[in-house]
């Protein structure tokens, strides 16, 4: 066992590599429920939750135990199989997209492994249209949670959401492949490598300075998929009650709870990547690059639950006319721009 | 091991696509025609193709078959039944039937004589290791750049063609 042990040392690496990313998201999902309710409160002058724990800080644990004690309800006439299986597939599509998304350079533990672990689960060279694909099948739990319930406000919520992720999706699109066409390359190790050093020994190499639109853009479309206000159509509680999700009670509701945060975390990881330079920063050495991609990522979280406290929610049809008539030729002209430069300048 | 993955998802593939047309309801034919395609793009992985499968996944699974939901669910609202005992009377008749099962029969000779003309050549090794993506987008654009074209102009001419009839008569 020992001897097996020490030969597969890298194997047995990854695999608690895995499993540390898997904690992380769920951790990473707990944490963002406490900081929402606490800038919430700040924006809001309250306090917010401040009895279980010092400043309430395990109030989240508090509230998944109550979750998990709670009744598991079901409406009658519901299709008990899709019924179970919505939750499961939204909260799977939102651990699965971040597998291919890097978060650091690679390490060897101290000299622990004979072979050098990169910081990710698993590196595919298509990473980017992987994590497209699977976000993209995200939409299915938040469909079928909405038409599986059978109930007006679920079935609302499950049609807005359809209709926004295909309005959504194609500037979605075009923002990453302006990306990968100066990059040269799909994998996001790449992307984010072609991204060190500094222009001017000032300015960080970093594609939001040549993509602000794209970026734009991709923050934007990241806001709709991930169903956050201003865009959170599908829920809108002064509307829909919740939404697709109505319906839910008990550890259901938990997890596409915590699927939609996790997905807040999965598209600031990959704005980090694509255009916030990834790992890569000044003052740190390169071992500790994940803490300067951390620091983007937060940032970037700060930002979304900051824009949630300050927009009201648009109108449904504004949405659509944003996403078809101003959203799609913005991502169109930049996508064109780009290729037009990275053409005429050999990139 | 490959043989094995192989055999794992045309199982599925075969199976799922059995049910799209074998049970009556219209939600669940949808879904089991994304798991069809999710097996699909599990055999393009397969053949060194991760790009294709991507794509299979992006496109199909994603983009239309989200469409194609959305139009059941709309199809289904006036009533907000569960969908039991609701039936697709498309091939109800016995004249459809009848047409089905003659095109169904051209469908087996043709693929019968289809197998029969397969030459069997090895893949290039090349073709997924470096990157499929480099070489489909030379292909696409070069060698069948006409083709391309003409789709997209097929493509765009349906569109055309659906705003008119949705456009309201003023």
């Amino acid at each position: 066992m020992m001897a097996f042990l020490l030969e597969n040392k890298n194997f047995i690496a990854q695999l608690l590599l895995i499993g540390f990313v898997f904690q992380v998201l769920q951790i990473s999902a707990a944490v963002l429920v406490y900081f929402e309710r606490k800038i919430a409160a700040w924006a809001q002058q309250r306090y917010g939750p401040h009895l279980v724990g010092p400043s309430g800080s395990l109030q989240p644990i508090a509230d998944i135990v109550k979750l998990m004690f709670k009744e598991e309800l079901r409406p009658r006439g519901a299709d008990t199989f899709l019924f179970y299986l919505a939750p499961i597939l939204s909260a799977a599509a939102a651990f699965g997209a971040f597998a291919v998304v890097p978060f650091g350079t690679s390490t060897t533990l101290f000299g622990l492994l004979d072979k050098p672990l990169a910081l990710e689960v698993t590196d595919v060279n298509v990473a980017m249209l992987v994590i497209f694909a699977i976000t993209s099948m995200g939409v299915y739990g938040v469909v079928l949670a909405g038409w599986s319930s059978n109930s007006k406000y679920s079935m609302l919520g499950a049609l807005r959401s359809s209709a926004q992720m295909i309005s959504y999706e194609l500037s979605y699109g075009m923002s990453l492949a302006a990306v990968v066409m100066l990059a040269g390359s799909l994998s996001l190790r790449s992307i984010v490598d072609a991204q060190a050093g500094y222009w001017f020994h000032v300015i960080p190499k970093w594609y939001v300075f040549i993509q602000p639109i794209g970026f734009f853009i991709f923050m934007t479309a990241g806001v709709a998929e991930t169903n956050r206000a201003p865009f959170d159509f599908p829920e809108a509680e002064q509307e829909l009650v919740a939404g697709y999700h109505t319906e839910y009670s008990s550890m259901s509701f938990a997890l596409f709870f915590m699927a939609e945060y996790i997905n807040m975390f999965t598209v600031s990881a990959v704005a980090t990547d694509l255009f916030l330079g990834g790992w890569h920063g000044p003052f740190l050495p390169s071992w500790l690059g994940w803490a300067w991609f951390l620091l983007k990522v937060s940032f970037l979280l700060f930002f979304y639950i900051w824009m949630r406290w300050t927009l009201p929610r648009y109108r449904y049809d504004q949405l659509m006319e944003f996403g078809w008539k101003w959203l799609l030729p913005m991502a169109v002209i930049n996508l064109l721009a780009t290729a037009g430069i990275v053409l005429g300048m050999g990139w | 091991m490959d043989g094995l993955y192989f055999w794992i998802f045309a199982v599925i593939a075969v199976l799922a696509s059995l049910g799209v047309v074998g049970q009556r309801n219209p939600m669940y034919s949808v879904l089991l025609l994304i798991v069809s395609f999710g097996a699909l793009s599990g055999l393009y992985v397969l053949l060194n193709a991760p790009f294709v499968a991507a794509i299979q996944i992006i496109i199909y699974a994603g983009a239309i078959m989200v469409l194609f939901l959305f139009v059941v669910m709309l199809l289904n609202v006036p009533t907000e039944d569960p969908v039991k005992g609701y039936h697709v009377k498309l091939l109800g008749g016995a004249g459809p039937r009848h047409f089905g099962a003659v095109l169904a029969v051209a469908l087996v000779a043709e693929l019968v004589w289809a197998m029969s003309h397969l030459r069997l050549t090895a893949m290039p090794e090349s073709a997924g290791t470096t990157s499929s993506v480099y070489q489909i987008g030379l292909k696409l654009f070069r060698d069948y750049a006409f083709a391309f074209e003409a789709t997209s102009v097929l493509i765009l001419l349906a569109m055309v063609g659906a705003v008119i009839l949705a456009r309201k008569e003023n």
